[in-house]
């Protein structure tokens, strides 16, 4: 039994790693196509039915690419950089609640790797943990356009991560619990946290927005200014991971935001069909309804991407330190009294 | 002093007020513009499946045409390459033999008759200055290829198919 315990965690680990690679790498099929429906043009329709195998033939192509590691580059960081940065963006899906637990005859699977009590800071460990992925990378380049990429990611990604822990300890001082599996519980029915904290969501997207650097605060690439950024001396199927770690970041954060605030795999009506479903289908429901939130979620990414332009470097610094960070503490007080006196 | 004109407008630089500074307000109206292309009908036309009709004075690959009976019009005066001015034009001329008077209209023609469409700019000088109206620029696009000797046209790509009858 306890082999099986075991056997159905893998596999449950392994399902959540593909599910986040495919997310992520379509990711970047939809960011293309979404981006053409913005600009009122067509996008890729070439390789396959409507360009849906424009991702195997995008991933084909960073295989073939030469592999290129500057004479002068750091030989071991050079290579350490990119793993690094999947690396924290895989393994922050792991305290995700994605759905109820399924009960078949006596057994319980639940649909979480792991319910840590401290999912939350587990989530933020792992997050900061990537701005060493970006640093080690742009060090190790031996370039100085690497260099200065990388100090702007590292500098916008910590000054963010303070605001985004602010916000995050009004939505605790609601929720009194750090088990994400447990907040989501909490929003069983229509206690959404959104209603609860919305300036604290407001200020969390925001930041969710910095420390993916995703525009309009991607300036580690601005691809339309700079050479690259960080990234810059990388080549093939390592730059290919610096990419895809964005992409998995967002999906992470977006799966985040939908389990903090918009009630992680609950929706109305949810009783019901689990007395009338049954205890398996009723929890895939769920589990369906949590990626719809999810994918809502990258949909608005690439919305704002497309919509909004970059800010400039000050701009991202006042912002983040002179409006976001009094803006969270406000949010603290304005929760503690209201928790004190209703 | 005297404005010029009455077009003078003034302008007040007022602070922008909380609302205006927070940028919301002004994000979600630039979230819905772009909302309003996404449902909007692109005007793409994709190409290689779809064409764009081209113009009534497209001036395209050029073609030799034929006469009424199924002659070649062409009698190799060589005022086509004289006129072009990118020089890309090309012909020899022949004395047409006694039988093939269903083949040629003139005595004289043109034995070998070659275009270069790397040089050629399709700028229809050649079809101004035929007298027989022998030639004419009324094809397609000229497709693409690979090998520098493959663009240098000859007869067998410029005469027109000869008539069914």
């Amino acid at each position: 039994m306890e082999l099986l315990d075991i056997g159905i965690k893998f596999i449950l680990i392994v399902v959540i790693f593909l599910i986040s690679l495919v997310v992520a790498m379509y990711s970047t099929y939809a960011e293309r196509k979404l981006a053409a429906f913005f600009q009122d043009r067509v996008g890729p329709n070439r390789a396959g039915p409507g360009g849906m195998f424009q991702p195997l033939a995008d991933g084909m192509k960073m295989f073939m690419k030469e592999e290129i590691i500057p004479t002068q580059a750091s030989g071991l960081l050079f290579i350490v950089g990119p793993s690094l940065a999947i690396m924290t963006a895989c393994i922050g899906s792991a305290v995700i609640p994605w759905g109820q637990a399924i009960t078949i005859g006596s057994r319980v699977i639940p649909l979480q790797v792991t319910d840590i009590n401290v999912g939350i800071l587990y989530i933020f460990g792992v997050v900061s943990l990537g701005v060493y992925g970006i640093m080690i990378g742009g060090w190790a380049s031996n370039n100085k356009y690497s260099l200065l990429g990388a100090i702007r990611a590292a500098s916008q990604n910590i000054s963010y991560e303070i605001s985004m822990g602010l916000s995050i300890i009004a939505l605790l001082m609601v929720t009194g619990t750090l088990s994400l599996k447990e907040i989501t519980e909490q929003q069983h029915g229509w206690h959404w946290n959104i209603l609860r904290q919305p300036l604290g969501f407001i200020i969390f997207i925001v930041c969710a927005f910095a420390e993916t650097n995703r525009s309009p605060f991607d300036l580690p690439e601005c691809e339309t200014e700079l050479v690259g950024g960080y990234h810059t001396e990388y080549s093939s199927m390592k730059l290919g991971f610096y990419l895809f770690a964005e992409y998995i970041n967002m999906f992470i954060s977006s799966a985040v935001m939908a389990t903090l605030y918009w009630g992680g795999y609950n929706y109305p009506g949810m009783d019901w069909m689990a007395a009338h479903v049954g205890p398996i289908i009723a929890p895939l429901i769920g589990v369906a309804v949590m990626f719809a939130k999810v994918f809502a979620f990258i949909f608005f990414f690439m919305w704002v991407r497309w919509t909004i332009p970059r800010f400039r470097y000050d701009q991202l610094m006042n912002l983040g330190w002179k409006t976001l960070i009094p803006l969270a503490i406000l949010n603290i007080v304005l929760t503690g009294l209201f928790i004190t006196f209703l | 002093m005297e404005p010029l004109s009455n077009k003078r407008k003034v302008l007040d630089f007022k602070p922008l007020n909380l609302l205006e500074r927070s940028y919301l307000p002004e994000i979600a109206k630039g979230l819905t513009i772009t909302m309003k292309h996404f449902f909007k009908k692109d005007v793409t036309i994709r190409y290689p499946e779809q064409k764009r009709e081209f113009s009534e004075n497209f001036r395209g690959q050029h073609s030799l045409k034929r006469d009424e009976d199924g002659k070649e019009r062409c009698t190799a005066c060589g005022l086509c390459a004289l006129s072009c001015p990118a020089e890309a034009i090309t012909m020899t001329a022949a004395e047409r033999q006694p039988g093939e008077e269903n083949l040629y209209r003139e005595e004289k023609y043109a034995a070998v008759y070659e275009i270069n469409m790397l040089r050629c700019i399709f700028c229809g000088l050649c079809e101004e200055a035929c007298p027989k109206e022998a030639i004419y620029l009324d094809g397609d696009i000229v497709p693409t290829d690979f090998l520098r000797k493959d663009f240098i046209y000859g007869k067998d790509k410029l005469v027109e198919p000869p008539l069914n009858k």
